[in-house]
């Protein structure tokens, strides 16, 4: 029974399944938002802790969830849990007061009170509770101190500190100089253009999900899933050689997984025209590509004009795609550059189910000169 | 009996307030009455960061999760904690793991490495924090648009502190971590051995970028992490990263009064 469960936890912590999993069911919290209340919250850490506190009996779960370092991703756990259910919980009390006849919360106490005691002495608790909770964490954990470094030595698996592992999870989907280069550069200038972007004045200074869906859903999909849980994915389920490794399972060096990636060049002349890769020169890589650069080229530059057009222009089916409305709203500047750092991070997921559908490695590959997309 | 310890306390502790000492220090009364919860503020540089009366709903801890403020207070923890490392820590590759180790072993009761280490992990989970409370609260629109863009840089300012002091120990940890982060900067296109098109950046016959001048020779000081990077990460990390943030954090908080102090609906 619990070797059962355990092999349902391993299935269930795969690349595959758990992104999959994550992402239908933030979608899902987004849908019927009655899951942000109270007493489901109070469900939901109760089972997480049950089931992390229970998990430490597995001796390959405590072994990796108690070395020292990775103590901060328990805290990113719970902690990112918690206070996204607080945030929504709170926005969504707010939605049901200005639906009905009241005002949002901060609305209704917006009377100015004296800073000394009301504020002061909040600060003054938090600094005494968190220097409490930070001398205990101290006396009780000592900070790790491996063996002396050793450049002759490097240990399996080499990892980046723990914040930088989502970056390092881009890795398996991506070539270093997006992953590690464009992306993160992206994400800052992407969080940085945030404000210039969204025009929507609504949810300036209280908590709402109903004024602000988009871009509450956009957020929090890309702070949630492609950074938290990559995050956490990449510091307890990746292991020796980057393998992924179930929580209950045994951190083996020897695990050998088939890497049968194949570039869209492959598919396009070898599985498709059945014919051997163009080689020589310049052009013959361009023509090799071609099939790449067009799909990357569409998708970065002519699927956002497509996206403007109005509904009507759509077939059926597509009409989900039409984005016109939000053009018309932000204007040619701020609908460009927003859609275009959406795609770019919506690249991300894509190109993981890419991976896992069909074993592609690179849709544009020009190894020659390392530009591999 | 209770009166006969407690009356001479307070005649001790009148006698105190009303000493020049503490009146030239403390220039208004104790902040029980209007006048002088508004003077505590104003005289007082550092409450002084505060204003005088704010929104109610503004500073409830349901709604600043009073992270901004706690990541603050971890900068300071860091700061004290990290000055009182720096008496025992030489940044070489001869000493710097023999000195950790010497902080483990020969300090009674010695916890600064773990203050600073737990301290600084949680630092990076509390700036996260602060960025999603700000984030599900709006409160980046206009007119803050600027201040949550130097937040931004505040963060990765987090993070390069974090990552810099990661190589400090001279561990196995510490220098495969940083290895495996900066082998990244190899690939920076144009700039990095392996990036794309840096190949193309030649005059002559000669390759202008090699491993011995790219994004990671800069970054690392060497071609591999070594004594140049030990000592270029120690540099950045006790004096140049923090020296930055600390300016930056003047601005930040600067700007949320100037902005109009905490956010609240217009």
């Amino acid at each position: 029974m619990i070797d059962l469960f355990k092999d349902l936890v391993n299935w269930a912590s795969g690349p595959t399944v758990l992104f999959t999993i994550a992402t239908l069911g933030l979608l899902a919290a987004f849908r019927f938002t009655q899951v942000w209340s109270k007493t489901s919250a109070k469900v939901f850490f109760a089972v997480l802790a049950v089931f992390y506190t229970a998990s430490m009996w597995d001796p390959d779960f405590f072994l990796i969830v108690a070395k020292p370092d990775n103590i901060p991703i328990t805290g990113v756990i719970f902690l990112v849990f918690f206070f996204t259910w607080f945030a929504m919980h709170q926005g969504i009390q707010n939605d049901r007061r200005s639906a009905g006849e009241g005002e949002v919360l901060e609305k209704q106490e917006s009377e100015k009170v004296w800073v000394w005691p009301d504020l002061v002495y909040t600060e003054m608790l938090a600094m005494v509770i968190l220097s409490i909770v930070l001398l205990v964490w101290s006396i009780l954990l000592a900070a790790p101190l491996e063996q002396p470094a050793n450049p002759a030595d490097s240990p399996n698996p080499s990892k980046a500190p723990w914040y930088f592992l989502g970056l390092q999870e881009m890795l398996v989907y991506f070539d270093p100089w997006l992953a590690g280069v464009v992306f993160p550069t992206l994400i800052i200038v992407g969080l940085m253009a945030i404000p210039y972007i969204d025009t929507n004045p609504k949810g300036n200074g209280y908590f709402t999900f109903k004024e602000r869906k988009a871009e509450i859903v956009i957020f929090l999909f890309g702070f949630l899933i492609l950074w938290c849980l990559l995050v956490v994915s990449g510091t307890f389920l990746r292991g020796p050689n980057w393998n992924f490794f179930g929580p209950y399972e045994y951190w083996d060096v020897h695990r050998v997984e088939p890497l049968l990636n194949v570039n869209v060049s492959d598919f396009f002349w070898v599985k498709l025209l059945g014919r051997p890769l163009p080689t020589g020169g310049f052009f013959a890589a361009l023509m090799r590509e071609w099939l790449g650069i067009l799909m990357v080229g569409a998708y970065l530059f002519v699927l956002p004009v497509v996206m403007s057009w109005p509904r009507d222009k759509f077939p059926t089916g597509f009409k989900w795609l039409s984005c016109h409305h939000y053009f018309e709203k932000m204007g040619a500047t701020r609908y460009y550059l927003g859609v275009s750092l959406f795609l770019m991070m919506m690249s991300l997921p894509i190109k993981m189910y890419l991976r896992w559908a069909f074993n592609l490695k690179y849709i544009v590959a020009f190894p020659e000169i390392f530009f591999n997309i | 009996m209770l009166n006969r310890i407690l009356a001479p306390l307070s005649a001790a502790w009148k006698e105190a307030t009303d000493s020049q000492v503490w009146t030239s220090i403390f220039r208004h009364g104790k902040p029980v009455s209007n006048r002088n919860r508004a003077l505590v503020m104003m005289s007082n540089v550092f409450l002084h960061l505060h204003p005088v009366k704010s929104r109610k709903a503004g500073i409830k801890l349901r709604y600043t999760w009073c992270m901004g403020g706690i990541t603050f207070f971890l900068f300071l923890v860091l700061t004290f904690t990290g000055l009182l490392l720096m008496f025992y820590y030489r940044p070489t590759v001869e000493y710097a793991y023999a000195d950790i180790v010497d902080l483990q072993e020969h300090v009674p009761l010695g916890i600064m490495r773990e203050l600073h280490r737990w301290g600084a992990h949680a630092m990076v989970i509390t700036v996260w924090l602060h960025m999603l409370r700000v984030f599900m609260t709006g409160s980046y629109k206009p007119p803050r648009e600027f201040n949550w863009g130097i937040g931004v840089v505040l963060l990765v300012l987090t993070l390069l502190l974090s990552f810099t002091g990661y190589l400090l120990p001279w561990d196995q940890l510490a220098i495969w971590a940083i290895a495996v982060g900066s082998n990244m900067a190899r690939a920076t296109p144009l700039l990095g051995t392996e990036g794309p098109l840096s190949a193309s950046l030649t005059l002559g016959d000669i390759s202008l970028i090699n491993a011995g001048n790219d994004a990671r020779f800069a970054l690392l000081g060497a071609r591999s992490v070594g004594q140049p990077t030990l000592l270029r990460f120690y540099v950045l990390h006790c004096v140049g990263l923090p020296l930055v943030a600390a300016f930056l954090m003047a601005v930040h908080f600067w700007r949320v009064r100037k902005d109009g102090g905490i956010s609240g609906p217009m």
